[in-house]
């Protein structure tokens, strides 16, 4: 096994405004996403050889892809896999242009969410015996704060504050990145009297509901050189399944088994063995403001159950040791499910380039992205890892 | 509550000795389809017993009770399980919403260990039309009441009553408790006194606590004169509607046993009451509420999905493995353990103790039962399951809660009542219950 390591290179990345697109089509972000990537590496459309087109709900088929793009008969894939569909799309495109297939690809993700009609995240469940409880995500998440607090012994007041200095942090994040969905500061005190949603969490524990698209065009290294000289270099991907569901006793809801599993694979391909000493910036699945208190464990960030003293210390704001979610998250950008993880690559990808405007940090030269969906002791979850050119 | 019923019958029974399952109601939720099958299919009894609902009248649980009496009289059954149920449905603030209660009942019917036995039986039948309901009709109708009581109730339980007596050559005076059937509490003491039973002889009829409860009302009667009752005593369960079935049981020495029940005073005396009217209206689904705006309308179920998975969804199978003991719920083909496959044996979860390990309180989630409860239950040997909490204030719960599960009705889409379990704070009585 060779792995991913140096083998791919992104050489343009596009991201549309997420939000309430009321007015704009799955199509039309997707044109938004992909026209800034093409501009951005110096390519045209018709130099695409191969697509691989995330969304969970938005299309079925890669076909749309082609049509929105008037790509020119090229092989399309549709990619779904949860909350870690767009990173997947990603990964796929990268291992076809890593086994020699393709010198120019492209990666989309997009969703469109906001067309349904409901103010939640409104996704069919396949037909069944439709017996199991509904669990919207707040409540997913609620279990597992609802368990941490417990098995750490943190009082609730205690606990609904560090979580609520997570959504501040993001949110301040936030002002400074345009193209998010929500722009404005708020407070920690704010964040903690919020109405219930699903206890312990309340409305700003929970990230927005957006539409947008991110794409990214990807190639070797080689070829690379030959477009720009502040390309990205692919350090390692790492995608983890779940498969015992919740029918194991032993399962303690306060760690994600699919975050650990992903970032080791992750991390042993890039050749990192202190994640919280080597990585500069991270971008994580800030769903719930208690699933980054979990990942920062998960992901070895912080020791297990003392993930708090950390988000006390400041070490994950802007400034500090290893800024998180410097664009604001999924808490800011919202969270259009296929559109997330390219998302997340394009901060990365941008603050490895320098060009971060306000929300620059300094020099850095290895940034992860990570995503966790499905449901607790189920979940899917990939981390990339990214850095700059040697 | 048919299903709570039969759970509370057969606790430290054995259930594969049931050959047969009579299932009474005045409001069975199928107009064609037969619900004792989902009864008997929840509290896992044999495939091979006899199931029939008896339904239309209220005196439906009275005639389950005769026919399951006769089977094991006549032979062709040696255990017959008697489940009454009902939870009819006035109009809004109407007088028989007021009146109107939901309960269940059920008895064991044996040639064996009985604790009372058959003591003779008389019925009328006469078709009246005081209270009715045609298909498609979601409230009670009536006759005016005077009609109903005069030429109705009063007449039809005296000739049955006295019918009764005569038949098995009895006086009034034989009689240590008569559970009679009766539209409110204010008829109910009339009717007594008009029978001519002094106030000591009549089962307490528990209006204010528990309402008309239909069908079931005469059987839930019959279940408290028996949980109080000493030996050798003789009570008669009397039903009305389109006439009047008299039944009489005399006790036996098994009566004053230690049972492990709950009966029918553990469950008043564990209930809880609801806030509002409106939260009332609201579960029975004469509160119009939007919805629309939060989820999608929910789809209709697979037949085919609940078909496959009856035994998980409805006897609330979980798998123990046979190479590394290891409970799983649902089954699964390869161990979640040690990958076995296909090597399991079925273990029925429905009646197995539970503690929640982690729960959530949901307020967008469900527009009836709000803050939507969901837990995280681990059951005692074993098992772990994700679902609703249901009967809970929200004090109470708390990681560490012991729980029991509650066979209920989720939704219905499509003309599918889509049944399963949910977890209920363990019921606690007041006092130790004799049943």
């Amino acid at each position: 096994m060779s792995g991913i390591k140096d083998r791919v290179a992104v050489i343009g990345m596009g991201c549309s405004k997420f939000g309430e697109r009321w007015d704009s089509s799955s199509s039309d972000l997707i044109v938004e996403a992909a026209y800034e990537a093409f501009e951005d590496a110096g390519i045209e459309g018709k130099d695409v050889q191969a697509a691989w087109l995330g969304t969970v709900g938005s299309f079925r088929t890669g076909q749309p892809l082609a049509a929105a793009l008037k790509l020119d008969y090229i092989p399309i894939t549709r990619v779904e896999n949860a909350c870690a569909t767009a990173t997947d799309a990603f990964r796929n495109a990268c291992y076809a242009v890593a086994a020699g297939i393709y010198d120019i690809v492209l990666a989309v993700g997009v969703e469109k969410l906001k067309d349904s009609g409901f103010s939640g995240l409104a996704v069919a469940e396949p037909a069944g015996s439709d017996v199991n409880p509904p669990v919207p995500p707040p409540s997913q998440f609620a279990l597992a704060a609802t368990r941490y607090f417990h098995q750490y012994d943190i009082p609730y007041e205690d606990g609904k504050m560090t979580l609520a200095q997570i959504a501040a942090k993001n949110h301040h994040n936030g002002t400074m990145s345009p193209k998010a969905h929500f722009q404005r500061e708020v407070s920690v005190e704010q964040v903690a009297n919020a109405p219930m949603v699903a206890w312990p969490l309340g409305l700003f524990d929970c990230c927005g509901v957006s539409d947008g698209a991110a794409a990214a065009i990807i190639t070797t290294p080689e070829i690379a050189k030959t477009f720009r000289d502040d390309y990205i270099l692919v350090k390692g991907l790492g995608l983890s399944v779940g498969a015992f569901g919740i029918m194991r006793n032993d399962w303690d809801f306060t760690h994600f088994p699919e975050s650990v599993r992903a970032s080791q694979a992750a991390y042993q391909e890039a050749g990192v063995s202190e994640p919280r000493q080597e990585i500069d910036l991270a971008m994580v699945h800030d769903c719930f403001t208690i699933t980054e208190l979990i990942i920062y464990e998960d992901l070895g960030f912080s020791p297990r159950g003392r993930a708090s003293d950390d988000v006390s210390a400041g070490t994950f704001s802007l400034e500090g040791e290893l800024p998180v979610n410097t664009d604001g998250g999924l808490k800011c950008f919202g969270h259009p499910i296929g559109a997330s993880g390219i998302r997340m690559i394009y901060e990365v990808y941008k603050q490895l380039q320098g060009k971060a405007e306000s929300r620059q940090v300094k020099d850095p030269t290895l940034g992860l992205t990570h995503n966790l969906g499905g449901r607790p002791g189920s979940f899917t979850c990939s981390v990339a890892l990214f850095g700059t050119r040697d | 509550m048919a299903v709570a019923a039969g759970i509370d019958c057969l606790r430290n029974q054995n259930r594969d000795r049931i050959d047969g399952l009579l299932f009474a109601s005045t409001t069975p939720p199928y107009a064609e389809k037969q619900c004792a099958s989902i009864i008997a299919s929840a509290l896992d009894l044999r495939r091979d017993i006899f199931t029939a609902d008896i339904t239309d009248v209220l005196r439906s649980g009275t005639a389950a009770l005769k026919s399951a009496l006769d089977s094991v009289t006549a032979g062709s059954a040696k255990q017959v399980l008697v489940v009454a149920s009902d939870n009819r449905q006035g109009a809004p603030k109407g007088e028989s919403e007021r009146n109107s209660g939901d309960g269940a009942a059920a008895f064991i019917i044996s040639d064996e260990e009985t604790i009372a036995d058959q003591a003779g039986f008389h019925t009328i039948t006469e078709s009246l039309m005081d209270t009715w309901r045609s298909a498609g009709d979601q409230f009670l109708r009536s006759w005016e009441d005077r009609f109903g009581i005069e030429e109705g109730l009063e007449r039809i339980l005296s000739e049955a009553v006295s019918g009764f007596l005569d038949k098995e050559e009895l006086s009034l005076n034989d009689i240590s408790k008569i559970a009679l059937y009766s539209p409110d509490a204010r008829r109910h003491s009339q009717l007594a006194r008009q029978l001519g039973f002094r106030e000591e002889q009549v089962q307490d009829p528990l209006f204010g606590r528990m309402g008309n409860t239909g069908a079931a009302f005469p059987l839930m009667l019959l279940a408290n004169a028996m949980a109080e009752a000493s030996p050798d005593q003789l009570i008669l369960t009397v039903s009305y509607g389109d006439g009047s079935d008299v039944l009489g049981f005399r006790t036996t020495s098994n009566i004053s046993r230690t049972r492990s029940s709950l009966g029918l005073s553990g469950y008043l005396d564990s209930g809880k009451v609801l806030d509002s009217y409106e939260t009332y209206a609201k579960w029975r689904d004469i509160w119009i509420t939007d919805s629309s705006s939060r989820r999608p309308q929910a789809q209709s179920p697979s037949v085919t999905a609940m078909w496959r998975e009856s035994d998980q969804n409805i006897k609330f199978y979980g798998a123990v493995c046979n190479q590394c003991n290891y409970v799983q719920y649902p089954p699964q083909e390869v161990c979640v353990e040690c990958r076995a496959r296909d090597d399991y044996t079925a273990v029925r979860l429905s009646d197995k103790p539970g503690t929640v390990f982690t729960y959530s309180l949901d307020y967008l989630a469900g527009t009836v039962d709000t803050p939507l409860v969901i837990a995280v239950i681990d059951f005692d040997g074993g098992g772990r399951v994700l679902c609703m909490m249901t009967d809970r204030e929200i004090e109470e719960i708390k990681i560490g809660l012991n729980v029991e599960m509650s066979f209920r009705k989720l939704r219905v889409v499509n003309g599918i009542h889509n049944y399963y379990w949910k977890a209920v704070p363990v019921r606690r009585p007041l006092g130790v219950i004799n049943l």
